[in-house]
């Protein structure tokens, strides 16, 4: 997508959606709108029906935590319109109780993306009829794609020969769990980050990742 | 498989004829050849026609976009080679792409042509699976045969050009691992000139077969208009007669320099998702001619010549430090993407498969977020199932090309 019609798009949604949306985002091909939380559905709606726009595909929906903020999760969605060949990202904010407006209405194909967010990160989506976890075990506890869930997770599995079933067990690593540390002064592709003394490397990153 | 029965039932206070009818419910899977891998479909079946369908999906989740983000971009590209095992290096090709993005480079024009021959030869790999399991699914066992046998042949490709059969982790960010060897152009030629008579096999055994039509004519139709709502992609989408390939709507690597056409269907059925893949083999092969040319004239590095992201060659290490200690950082610690986020696809044989990137500055990916065409497609099950026989249930499922290394991921 040319960035010519990335800004005639731009500037056409903030004629007509201009009190939903937060903030626009124009990066290389790409736009990525934010808009505020209560107002999806009218904006995906707009979306979808406006003949200048004609998002009439839903490619995806996921989530991204975000744990130093105070509303954690972005919710993302991606849309596409075959008509004019273009792409669009819409973001919303959320955090941990606050439930999200399902947009199931706007898309049918909404509802397995809304379970797996829910599924993975607790996202909740106030109008799915059908909000099921949908990639975990059945009975499974927690949501295992925030950061604050370790790799490893919590508990295993195996089959116990005398109980004839299989069974839950807290997790035991039989080896030390790795995690290296590879920030160094080394310049590897640092390109467009703010320069660095060599030695503060460390600090500026955990400052990086608090903002 | 039952696990109720019909039963009939006749409350006290109702008159001695009545009879209540329950609905069966019926569990499809996970162990069942016609489910494609671990799909658990429950369906609650008014005889023998189904009322609702619920695909119970994730008995193959491994948590690979939790893994990628505890990975460097270089150890996450084999992650997506588990994905859809069918046609492994269509899905790095989407990886590479996103994180080229990111990083603001291109491959070099060798580099992007070994990648369409060998997304082709992905293509292939997956029709040459899709079509007869399909058939299988619907009573035609022979073309299974005949297709993994040309199969094989492709997987020798594979290994020869990066060692792996099914694991190549071949497409890195910023090119190819590896040029191709001597030789490989010319016995891929000589394959592909005996591989149409295969194609021909199987169309003859299949397209005009009346049991064949009998069971995937006007058999979960979908129009154009469902298949967008419900986010098809890929033959799926073009089956309802809409022509929509990324590879021309929005080329990558070069596609825009290769001639092919895009096959479309009219009724949007199962018959016509099949003839949809067959003609693609077909299309696949013109690509795999074009791409064979280009690279007998084309020379040149296969991928980026920068050492911060491409590791140095071999020879170079024995003699420079520089070389060696780029090999060391990059093979431990990674190269760093500046921070930012996309979302890039690739025309997947399935459908559009697309990498939702977000890098936060670090050698790690912050978020990878995997878009399945499959999992779109199999969402929709209930909708295409509603008011069909049990039997084509399977023929439906068949047709949507489901594999669960992606689906589950």
């Amino acid at each position: 997508m040319s960035l010519e019609a990335l800004n005639d798009l731009k500037e056409h949604l903030l004629l007509v959606l201009s009190q939903d949306i937060v903030d626009v985002e124009i990066a290389p091909e790409e736009i990525s709108l934010t808009v505020s939380r209560p107002m999806i559905v009218r904006v995906l709606t707009h979306l979808r029906d406006d003949p200048n726009c004609m998002f009439t595909c839903l490619i995806d929906i996921c989530g991204v935590d975000w744990p130093a903020r105070e509303q954690r999760f972005d919710v993302v969605y991606h849309l596409l319109s075959v008509t004019q060949n273009w792409r669009c990202r819409v973001k919303v904010h959320t955090d941990e109780d606050t439930p999200v407006p399902s947009v199931v209405q706007v898309y049918r194909g909404a509802g397995w993306f809304e379970r797996e967010a829910w599924d993975m990160y607790g996202i909740f989506f106030s109008g799915n009829p059908d909000l099921r976890r949908l990639l975990t075990d059945y009975g499974f506890e927690g949501h295992p794609l925030r950061k604050d869930f370790p790799l490893t997770g919590y508990v295993e599995v195996r089959y116990d020969e005398e109980q004839k079933r299989v069974v839950y067990e807290p997790v035991t690593l039989q080896q030390e769990f790795r995690t290296f540390d590879f920030l160094s002064p080394w310049e590897g592709m640092t390109r467009g980050l703010p320069p660095t003394a060599p030695g503060d490397e460390k600090a500026v990153a955990r400052d990086r990742t608090k903002a | 498989m039952p696990e109720g029965t019909t039963a009939i039932a006749a409350p006290g206070d109702a008159q001695p004829n009545d009879v209540e009818i329950k609905n069966l419910h019926l569990n499809f899977g996970p162990q069942h050849p016609a489910a494609h891998g671990v799909l658990r479909l429950v369906l609650e079946m008014d005889g023998e026609i189904v009322e609702r369908a619920d695909p119970h999906i994730g008995l193959l989740h491994r948590g690979t976009e939790k893994l990628i983000e505890q990975k460097t971009y270089l150890q996450a590209v084999p992650y997506f080679d588990r994905l859809d095992y069918v046609a492994p290096m269509n899905q790095e090709h989407a990886f590479a792409l996103a994180t080229e993005r990111l990083l603001g480079i291109k491959a070099p024009p060798r580099g992007q042509a070994i990648r369409v021959l060998y997304s082709e030869i992905g293509r292939i790999l997956n029709h040459l699976l899709n079509i007869p399991a399909y058939a299988m699914d619907v009573g035609a066992l022979t073309p299974f045969l005949w297709a993994f046998e040309e199969r094989e042949k492709l997987m020798a490709f594979y290994e020869r050009v990066c060692g792996a059969r099914l694991h190549a982790a071949y497409f890195r960010p910023g090119g190819v691992h590896q040029d191709l060897p001597v030789g490989l152009l010319d016995d891929i030629r000589e394959w592909r000139s005996g591989f149409t008579k295969t194609v021909d096999d199987i169309e003859t055994l299949l397209t005009e077969n009346r049991i064949f039509k009998q069971r995937s004519v006007n058999i979960g139709v979908v129009a154009a208009k469902d298949a967008l709502d419900w986010g098809f992609s890929g033959p799926m989408l073009r089956a309802s007669g809409l022509a929509w390939d990324l590879r021309k709507a929005r080329p990558y690597d070069g596609y825009e320099d290769y001639n092919f056409d895009i096959p479309i269907g009219k009724n949007g059925d199962c018959y016509d998702r099949y003839l949809v893949r067959l003609e693609e083999l077909h299309q696949s092969l013109r690509i795999i001619d074009q791409a064979c040319d280009k690279l007998e004239k084309l020379n040149g590095p296969v991928s980026v010549d920068d050492n911060k992201v491409t590791p140095p060659k071999r020879v170079e290490m024995k003699r420079s430090m520089e070389a060696l200690i780029h090999h060391f950082k990059l093979y431990t610690e990674g190269y760093h993407v500046p921070a930012g986020e996309t979302y890039t696809a690739v025309e997947a044989p399935k459908g559009e498969f697309g990498v939702y990137l977000v890098a936060d500055g670090s050698n790690k990916p912050y978020r990878c977020k995997i878009k399945a065409p499959g999992f779109s497609h199999l969402q929709a099950t209930d909708f295409m199932t509603k008011g069909h026989m049990l039997a084509d249930v399977c023929a439906i499922v068949g047709s949507m090309d489901i594999v669960f290394g992606e689906v589950d991921r």
